[in-house]
């Protein structure tokens, strides 16, 4: 394997931002209460949120593809993915799957229970910088949580975008993440195509994995951006597939997940090369951080 | 902390004071409210200690350092600051190794959080070294200059009062002449002291430091002796540079200096080379080389509950890049082997750190070096990759 070239200092993004994070004091946690809890698919259910502050609550924004920090206190912080419309703040959503112990206590809580959250953090999706172009949001699994903001935000823009493609996939139907809401985006003007490793007798829709998907679609890579969030091999084959499609590096965003434990930048838990996760990112362009995506263990 | 009085010097000032005048500085400091912290001997080894008296200063000491090594002898020739670093630095005054972030109590269902804690108290350092400042104005950048700002630093940064001292010995592990970090104390301090045969000269480094200094008995030096007190350090940095080219016995440890040279390109465009596998056969991962550098800062936030779970402290602590946990996600850590863990230690030290603060997190203190129990060397395994780099 041949070392990456390294590419001149890389002028990282800083996050946009937050309105509710105290420079001074970002340690502050705001009190938060369960207004809603919908099971999705098994071990992954999305929480409604209600800041309980109502200053706080009035003041909370937050763009795609950032995370908050939902903390319990004497078991733990996890940075999850704010999965909802960045247009209607006052619904808050995450979507959460059960991996370690604070999503394991937090799956344990029940409607009215409060937790508290530090956040918005990170870095977003590209969505203003995108006008007038073609999109092809790919997503797999529980990556779809991070993705769903961009749509929603799409769906509330369509004029500002082209042609818009969903392309998703899951292991098995019944781990389709938001199914409930497919023909209601396809309705609002984005192209969604579903695809399962494994489909059941009631599948009538693609086999395979989420890159095949590309086949389908006739792409003009200089309008063309991609925006991709799932397994690390699917966004893998997700990048290669853009890149033979001639997509340029720089038009190709994705997450990069680490081990969150401050969200500030401090802790440097969460670095792959010179980026801070948490604060460079989670959103990257490929171009930006491609030197640093072949080595499994930098 | 005391505002600058009609007596107060003005920044820029030398003066000279006897050397057993350094007491009345300690005893000033004490009297401000300063906790008064200084090199002594613990254990065999300088680290830094609470001190009352300029008697429990070391003096007469010096160090010998080389790659796992450290050994302090008595030198007649030696004054009062003629050891170099030793393994404590400023780190730990200003980064707490175990800091309370916060309190919370959870009544009737709901979370509150409680008062900030304490301020901490203020603390004056006496003895710090060029590295060690520069090395704090790093952490600066990491905690106070980035998009958040760390209150825990920020509180006891700014009861810092820092007594500087000019080396005008080296150790064969320093390498702050390849770093641009010494040995010459260049800003940052309150006061720096130049030890020369009889005196101390003493530079004003800021309105607190002059106000410490207000009424005490010193002659201010003429501009020749300021001079000849600015070119011991000076004097020490050309003998670094000779040094490696001037012939030594078998017995003295190799004098050390770093090739920055194109590092970050370097060490980015390596990430592959054998070396990483070598050098992970003598690493131990043990985690002393992060802990005795001033700018290493990683840490760990977690939970301190009492039995009720009603009341939880949060709280950080060091952590370290060599440990598994580190880097740790939901299939287990990303850097599991050594090689991978000692590559993300000195990649991150002489390369990405530059990407993330504008400078190298390295400033040459060789504590790494001394305090590795295998004597591994950054700057011979830089070296090493230089040499052999395609």
């Amino acid at each position: 394997m041949t070392s990456a070239a390294a590419p001149p200092i890389a002028q990282l993004p800083l996050p946009a931002a937050a309105s509710t994070v105290d420079r001074l004091n970002p340690w502050d946690v705001h009190g938060a209460r369960i207004r809603s809890i919908k099971p999705e698919t098994p071990g992954i259910a999305t929480y409604e949120l209600q800041l309980e502050n109502p200053e706080v609550a009035a003041r909370f924004r937050f763009q795609p593809g950032q995370f908050n920090m939902l903390y319990l206190p004497g078991i733990g912080e996890s940075a999850i993915s704010i999965s909802s419309d960045p247009d209607r703040p006052e619904t808050l959503l995450h979507t959460v799957r059960v991996v370690g112990n604070v999503t394991r206590a937090l799956a344990r809580l029940g409607i009215g229970d409060q937790l508290l959250i530090r956040g918005p953090f990170g870095s977003s999706w590209p969505v203003a910088e995108c006008r007038g172009c073609d999109l092809v949001i790919a997503g797999g699994g529980v990556g779809l949580a991070p993705l769903r903001p961009i749509i929603y935000h799409v769906i509330n823009h369509r004029s500002d975008y082209g042609d818009v493609h969903l392309l998703y996939g899951s292991r098995r139907p019944a781990d389709l993440l938001y199914a409930d809401e497919f023909d209601a985006w396809r309705k609002a003007g984005v192209n969604v195509a579903v695809t399962v490793d494994l489909g059941d007798d009631a599948w009538r829709g693609h086999i395979g994995v989420v890159p095949a998907l590309f086949s389908r679609l006739k792409l003009q890579p200089a309008r063309t951006r991609i925006f991709t969030c799932g397994p690390e091999i699917m966004m893998r084959f997700v990048i290669f597939e853009s890149l033979a499609r001639h997509t340029a590096l720089g038009h190709i965003y994705l997450t990069l997940e680490r081990n969150m434990n401050c969200a500030l930048g401090f802790c440097g838990h969460c670095q792959l090369g010179p980026a801070f996760i948490c604060k460079n990112g989670p959103v990257f362009s490929y171009e930006q951080m491609s030197p640093y995506l072949d080595l499994e263990d930098l | 902390m005391g505002e600058a009085s009609d007596n107060s010097l003005p920044v820029g000032t030398w003066v000279w004071i006897e050397k057993t005048d350094l007491q009345e500085v300690i005893d000033r400091l004490r009297q401000r409210g300063y906790r008064t912290i200084g090199p002594r001997v613990d254990q065999a080894a300088v680290v830094y200690d609470d001190i009352r008296s300029v008697s429990q200063l070391p003096v007469g000491m010096v160090d010998e350092q080389d790659g796992g090594r450290y050994r302090l002898r008595e030198d007649e020739q030696a004054g009062y600051f003629d050891y170099v670093v030793g393994p404590h630095s400023l780190k730990s005054f200003t980064f707490a190794p175990r800091e309370t972030l916060q309190q919370l109590d959870r009544k009737d269902g709901a979370w509150q959080t409680s008062d900030a804690p304490e301020p901490a108290e203020p603390v004056a350092v006496i003895g710090v070294r060029s590295c060690d400042l520069h090395a704090l104005a790093i952490q600066d950048r990491i905690f106070l200059e980035g998009p958040y700002v760390d209150p825990a630093y920020q509180a006891r940064r700014e009861r810092l009062f820092v007594v500087a001292v000019n080396c005008r010995r080296a150790a064969a592990t320093c390498f702050c002449h390849s770093m641009n970090t010494g040995p010459a104390v260049g800003g940052g301090f309150d006061l720096a002291l130049t030890e020369l045969e009889d005196r101390f000269a003493v530079e004003v480094g800021s309105d607190r430091g002059g106000e410490v200094l207000s009424g005490m008995a010193c002659t201010a030096c003429t501009e020749p002796e300021v001079d000849a007190a600015r070119e011991v350090p000076k004097a020490l940095e050309r003998a670094m540079h000779a040094r490696e080219i001037e012939p030594r016995s078998p017995d003295e440890p190799r004098p050390r200096s770093l090739d920055t040279e194109g590092i970050r390109e370097l060490l980015l465009g390596n990430l592959t080379h054998p070396r990483w596998q070598e050098v992970a056969e003598r690493c131990l991962s043990c985690t002393n080389c992060t802990l005795v550098c001033p700018t290493c800062f990683c840490s760990s936030v977690h939970e301190v509950s009492d039995l009720t779970g009603d009341h939880v402290q949060r709280e950080r602590t060091w952590s370290s890049c060599f440990v598994q946990e580190h880097s740790w996600l939901s299939s287990g850590p990303v850097r599991s082997s050594t090689a991978s863990r000692y590559r993300q230690w000195l990649t991150h030290k002489l390369a990405t750190w530059i990407d993330q603060f504008g400078v190298s997190g390295c400033v040459g203190c060789g504590r790494c070096i001394t305090w590795c129990p295998v004597g591994i060397d950054i700057t011979e395994e830089v070296a090493a990759i230089r040499e052999t780099s395609p």
